[in-house]
């Protein structure tokens, strides 16, 4: 997906364009930017793994003892066990519930030609909004009674519970339990991103051409049969380039699980990659925040290149 | 799901087909109920007086019924929105000037020049959209401590302190949105204007920027957003209350208002309606730049 932005025809040899002079004003700030505010700070974050900090912007203490001991603490650490675990079920969830309901709602809306530019506005609308408001909102709505005021009535959601499961008054659900947490907190992650995905697999939909479904209803291939054996097949890359992005963007989640589950609660159980990096590193353990910062971008790699692999890119 | 009714091959049925159809809307009415209603409903209950919200959070809130605007004026009062505010503003406006300047430069030096090492700055461009915040934040944190721009208590600095990463995170897709777009633009105009005694700078400013001004448009609003909403870089480096951008704010207001509902409620639409404003005025361009440039989640 990445590659093509380079072609033979950007090879302008304009005479405008032969005196190279103005191109140090072009590049150089962008990429004095880069080196000093991304890479070199990449570098240093690997290098930072195996110091001793004890807090932020002190300087360090010199090496670990032994070198590694961050690293074996990864395997050791108790919260750093759920965290990964639950980073790895969100991943999951974010590839099936977040590009799948995706997909649907494409194929679905290529089937209509009114109103599909409303329903991609408003589908789209959540991602502009900060994750950290859509907390404090799903907050709200996920309210319980015993965190409230009045010992009347459940919140929203709670409300809407009891009304379809025919229950006289709201139910009674803590939505932020040991039991529910976890639906509550992937819920708005999951709502969120879903338009993001929506968009992408659409413009996917639109660059197959009528032509070939023409030619395919002449061959009697039509409803579920089409969508199997030619829009599927069709939008292969496309999926392939959600999933990567999926992968990815489940280990970037941060803000909303810490506005509604800040520090892990309860007990610890809610703990993500992200979440945990932030509190460990602010909590004075500097060096080890650096490693799972580090563990983050690995599994980036590692997992969207085994995924690629297993759904290798086709051309067509 | 989507076509279950019509396997009957060429010869649709109109009316199986018109049946279809209504199952298809209402599938897709409700996924846009979803996205709508929330913000509708938190809107709609920051008028409603606090211990209403648990009680009765769906009818309209009248005054006499509950309604009120007190959420509205407890809020200003007890967070600093407007100040939040006007960080937010400054910080983001900033860093969406110097990326899009930035980037508008590296763009066109990367299209329309040929030379040593292009292939190399291109994949440095690529590469680094790889990196996730968490993996820079800390060294970027002590670089700046030890710069005296970090946790100093001067407001001015602490912007600073936030807007240098952020326009190092935007770069990469700001650039590689205007390249696309940059090569797409026939390179007849600026050879005429160079005719006309036009230097490179000139080209740039005259021709290339009104020309590209759409992807421009795309690239701002994007970087706006993004850096609008950045609550991790800002939870780092934003470490007292003067200094707060609404987002960085987002992360305390719960345990400012405490159970008190309708000043969250009201603190939410504070938050989300001037985003929801841009939206509205700018859709096409974020729906469109987004497909642009769909690397960056």
């Amino acid at each position: 997906m990445l590659s093509g932005f380079l072609k033979e025809g950007d090879h302008m040899n304009s005479m405008i364009y032969k005196k190279k002079s103005p191109l140090f004003l072009f590049l150089i700030p962008a990429f004095a930017f880069m080196t000093v505010y991304l890479y070199y700070p990449f570098v240093m974050n690997i290098y930072n793994s195996f110091c001793k900090i004890r807090a932020l912007g002190t300087a360090s203490k010199g090496f670990n003892d032994p070198l590694y001991e961050n690293y074996t603490k990864l395997f050791t650490d108790a919260a750093m066990g759920t965290a990964f675990k639950n980073t790895m079920l969100l991943m999951l969830c974010t590839i099936i519930f977040q590009v799948g309901i995706a997909l649907l709602l494409a194929l679905l809306i290529d089937n209509i030609t009114v109103g599909t530019k409303f329903f991609r506005t408003v589908y789209f609308f959540p991602i502009v909004i900060s994750a950290g408001a859509l907390g404090l909102l799903f907050n709200l709505l996920f309210l319980y009674p015993s965190q409230g005021v009045s010992s009347v009535g459940g919140g929203p959601i709670n409300t809407i519970v009891g009304a379809l499961t025919g229950q006289n008054g709201p139910a009674m659900i803590d939505w932020k339990s040991m039991e529910n947490w976890m639906f509550t907190m992937f819920l708005p992650i999951m709502w969120q991103y879903v338009g993001f995905y929506f968009v992408i697999i659409i413009t996917g939909l639109n660059n197959i051409s009528a032509d070939i479904y023409e030619a395919a209803s002449i061959d009697g291939a039509d409803g579920m049969k089409r969508i199997r054996y030619i829009t599927l097949p069709l939008l292969h890359n496309t999926l392939c380039t959600c999933l990567t992005l999926a992968i990815t963007g489940a280990l970037k989640v941060f803000d909303l699980p810490w506005v509604m589950f800040p520090n892990g609660v309860p007990l610890g159980q809610s703990w993500l990659t992200g979440t945990y990096m932030y509190s460990v590193t602010y909590g004075g353990d500097v060096d080890y925040g650096s490693t799972i910062a580090l563990l983050i971008v690995v599994l980036g790699v590692v997992i969207s290149q085994v995924a690629n692999i297993i759904f290798k890119e086709k051309d067509y | 799901m989507a076509s279950n009714n019509n396997t009957s091959g060429v010869t649709l049925n109109k009316k199986k087909f018109h049946v279809s159809k209504v199952f298809i809307y209402i599938a897709l009415a409700f996924w846009a109920l979803t996205t709508i209603y929330p913000f509708f409903w938190v809107i709609l209950n920051s008028f409603r007086e606090s211990t209403m919200i648990v009680r009765d959070s769906f009818s309209i809130p009248w005054p006499g019924s509950g309604g009120t605007f007190s959420n509205y004026t407890t809020a200003f009062e007890r967070v600093p929105l407007l100040g939040s505010y006007f960080n937010s503003i400054m910080i983001s406006g900033i860093v969406t000037i110097v990326v899009v300047l930035l980037s508008g430069f590296a763009a066109y030096g990367l299209v329309r020049y040929q030379f040593k090492g292009r292939g190399f700055l291109h994949s440095m461009v690529i590469a680094s959209m790889m990196f996730p915040a968490f993996a820079t934040i800390i060294p970027v944190f002590m670089m700046e401590s030890s710069w005296h721009i970090v946790n100093t208590g001067n407001t001015l600095l602490s912007w600073l302190s936030v807007i240098l990463p952020q326009i190092a995170g935007n770069l990469s897709f700001s650039i590689i949105v205007l390249m696309g777009f940059i090569r797409s633009l026939p390179i007849d105009l600026e050879e005429a204007a160079y005719l006309e005694g036009y230097n490179v700078y000139q080209i740039f400013f005259k021709i290339i920027f009104p020309l590209a001004k759409p992807s421009f448009a795309t690239v701002s609003i994007f970087t706006f957003l993004w850096s609008y909403n950045d609550m991790f870089t800002q939870m780092f480096f934003l470490r007292s209350r003067p200094q707060y951008t609404i987002t960085r704010l987002l992360s305390e207001i719960a345990s400012i208002a405490g159970i008190d509902y309708g000043l969250m409620a009201a603190a939410v639409t504070v938050i989300i309606v001037p985003v929801l404003i841009v939206y509205i005025i700018f859709q096409n361009n974020i729906v469109k730049g987004l497909t642009a440039g769909a690397v960056k989640g």
